[in-house]
């Protein structure tokens, strides 16, 4: 159980937005601390992309607010979000797809290279130092994902699975402290819904991050999650433990209708 | 092992541009005073040189960056005429009076400079609000821009002085002290050679860099790549700003090569090499992404405006093949439509040459070669 001591990570409050006259989400809370895997779920349309893209900046709320570590983060934009420390992955795959698997998590570290244009220029020992430096930590990153003999391929050439941990390893290396996880098993089978499974709960381990979840892969969720959120109709309609959730009428009222 | 690898290569190129420059030096002792060689091959090469840095620099922002400008022409201008001007104003104050010595060679590269600063700030002038559109509409916005620039320089009682001309009479740049005649032109080409080395180098360094990576997915996915924590935006106007200053550079080699400026040679209508649309050409030829290929591509276009214009076999043809070469671009479309149909990511795609990594590639490419020679005989066999 979360220790109500402490802050939480990722913290919301009253988090809504309106397209024109439409709520797509209302009097959204939620918090995480760290270590935590919560899971988001609810029917399709429900609004679950909507609250990520409202948790990393993509829509401007209409109101409440986003804290992380207590901080507001009110009119920053997605990438001031991520050099905050939230990081996500995409429901249909976003890769940086010309570039080759190791270019796509050294693009992530961008935000975190010191050097300048004239170090790049003159290549000083700088620019050698800290290229080596990221090209060892994106390969330490691969490894953790098994895809460090794909490293120099392009990334649009890896099978669906491996561009899913691909996506996953490129938001790690944001240095991130919340990681936002869309659909990650959408269409896999099993097995790569497996390895996947271990890989979330190896990384949450090895890097100490709270990780929110969006996924419709009931057995999923149930299996890993330590807590679970519903809405429908951007309306958050029940929130607890997995096996709460599952017995809870109005959850089950929503999938199957009354 | 990489840093050595590093080093190893800025040593080999380093020897081999050396190298290449003293057969040059020595041809150019033996042919020096040979009227092909200085009223031929040596305009040649200067043009070449800043079509390369055009088509070099555009390829920043289209290949890389992917963000399709029209309005590159624009910021040569303004290169080309900073030069001009700086020169015309030293000449003024008499810090040159001859044509020769070091610290002419020096306000040579001192306007050199200029031009690539002022059209790079330029570049983040137009850049900042422009590349906040994409696709069709910063096309449309960066050929708004282009049109301007020319307009405003073609207005300005200052850019038109003696040497420099307003609208389309052409007066002679020689008076600026830039504008080199064909004997200059030999004698200086090592400042064209040198500094066309010198940004294509800088180039490379930058696409080579966090910078090139960051511009490189932006271009591939720009949702992905502002969650990823790049700045898109101001990598964005960066990118523009930097394309900016070689497209200047580029025209202050233009004002040192051609014997007469006018705002008619950047213009968007103007039906000859220095058309934006031309320079987007060149890079989509050579292959978006590639500094190579827009390298290439710059030396195969200008062979092909050559030979159009001057070339003895066009008015040996038929007249009514003739006809087609007095409308070039028809000819330029063509040689497109060829590229796209076979090699629809250009020449070289991707690819960079590199001279130390060039054993590696030819091997990879013969493996690749023999791969697919195998696998079309075994789809015969199957047959």
């Amino acid at each position: 159980m979360p220790d109500q001591e402490r802050i939480p990570v990722l913290e919301t409050r009253k988090l809504g937005i309106s397209f024109g006259g439409l709520k797509a989400v209302s009097d959204f809370n939620i918090q995480i601390y760290q270590g935590e895997l919560v899971g988001l779920i609810g029917p399709n349309g429900a609004g679950k992309t909507t609250v990520f893209n409202l948790l990393t900046g993509v829509y401007e709320p209409t109101e409440g607010t986003v804290l992380l570590n207590g901080v507001p983060l009110n009119g920053k934009k997605t990438h001031q979000f991520v050099a905050a420390g939230i990081a996500r992955t995409f429901q249909n795959i976003r890769l940086f797809g010309q570039m080759s698997v190791i270019e796509n998590v050294k693009a992530a570290f961008t935000k975190d290279i010191k050097y300048n244009l004239l170090d790049a220029s003159l290549r000083t020992k700088k620019f050698r130092q800290a290229e080596q430096e990221m090209t060892d930590k994106a390969m330490e990153l691969l490894r953790i994902f098994h895809l460090e003999e794909a490293a120099d391929l392009p990334a649009s050439s890896l099978p669906y699975g491996r561009q899913r941990k691909l996506e996953i390893a490129r938001a790690l290396a944001t240095d991130m402290k919340v990681l936002l996880l869309d659909e990650p098993a959408a269409g896999m089978n099993p097995t790569e819904t497996a390895e996947l499974l271990e890989c979330i709960n190896t990384i949450r381990d090895r890097f100490g991050i709270a990780i929110l979840l969006i996924e419709h892969d009931m057995s999923l969720v149930m299996n890993v999650c330590e807590r679970i959120q519903v809405i429908d109709y951007g309306v958050t309609i029940a929130s607890g433990l997995p096996e709460e959730i599952a017995s809870n009428p109005r959850v089950i009222a929503a999938y199957l209708g009354e | 092992m990489k840093n050595n690898k590093t080093a190893q290569g800025i040593l080999l190129n380093t020897i081999v541009i050396v190298v290449l420059f003293a057969l040059f030096q020595a041809l150019t002792a033996a042919f020096g005073g040979a009227g092909s060689f200085k009223l031929v091959l040596v305009p040649s090469l200067w043009q070449c040189c800043y079509l390369i840095l055009l088509a070099a620099s555009l390829n920043l922002v289209l290949g890389f960056l992917g963000q399709l400008s029209l309005g590159h022409c624009g910021f040569m201008a303004i290169g080309a005429y900073t030069a001009a001007l700086l020169s015309l104003a030293c000449e003024r104050a008499g810090v040159f009076t001859d044509k020769s010595g070091a610290v002419y060679i020096l306000i040579i590269f001192a306007c050199i400079l200029a031009a690539g600063l002022l059209a790079a700030v330029t570049g983040l002038l137009v850049g900042i609000p422009a590349l906040r559109l994409k696709g069709d509409y910063l096309a449309i916005i960066t050929l708004g821009f282009g049109m301007i620039i020319v307009n405003v320089i073609n207005n300005l009682p200052f850019c038109g002085q003696d040497g420099l001309a307003q609208g389309s009479a052409a007066a002679s740049l020689y008076k600026t002290g830039l504008g080199f005649g064909s004997k200059a032109k030999v004698t200086y080409l090592w400042i064209a050679l040198l500094v066309t080395v010198l940004c294509v180098t800088l180039m490379f360094m930058f696409v080579r860099s966090k910078y090139g990576r960051a511009i490189r997915a932006i271009r591939d996915d720009e949702i992905a790549a502002s969650a990823s924590g790049i700045n898109v935006s101001s990598y964005k106007v960066l990118t523009f700003t930097y394309s900016a200053f070689f497209a200047g550079v580029a025209g202050a080699l233009y004002a040192c090569a051609t014997s007469s400026l006018s705002t008619a040679s950047f213009a968007f209508t103007n039906a000859g090499i220095l058309n934006s649309t031309f320079v987007v050409v060149m890079v989509v030829l050579g292959g978006m992404g590639s500094l190579t290929g827009s390298i290439v591509a710059a030396v195969i276009m200008f062979f092909v405006n050559y030979q159009i214009a001057n070339g003895s076999w066009v008015a040996a043809l038929p007249p009514f093949l003739n006809g087609v070469f007095k409308y070039p671009m028809l000819v330029y479309a063509v040689v497109l439509i060829v590229v796209i149909i076979f090699r629809p990511r250009g020449i070289f795609g991707t690819y960079e040459f590199s001279l130390i990594n060039l054993a590696g590639d030819i091997r990879r490419a013969r493996v690749r070669r023999a791969e697919a020679k195998a696998e079309r005989k075994e789809a015969k066999a199957h047959a």
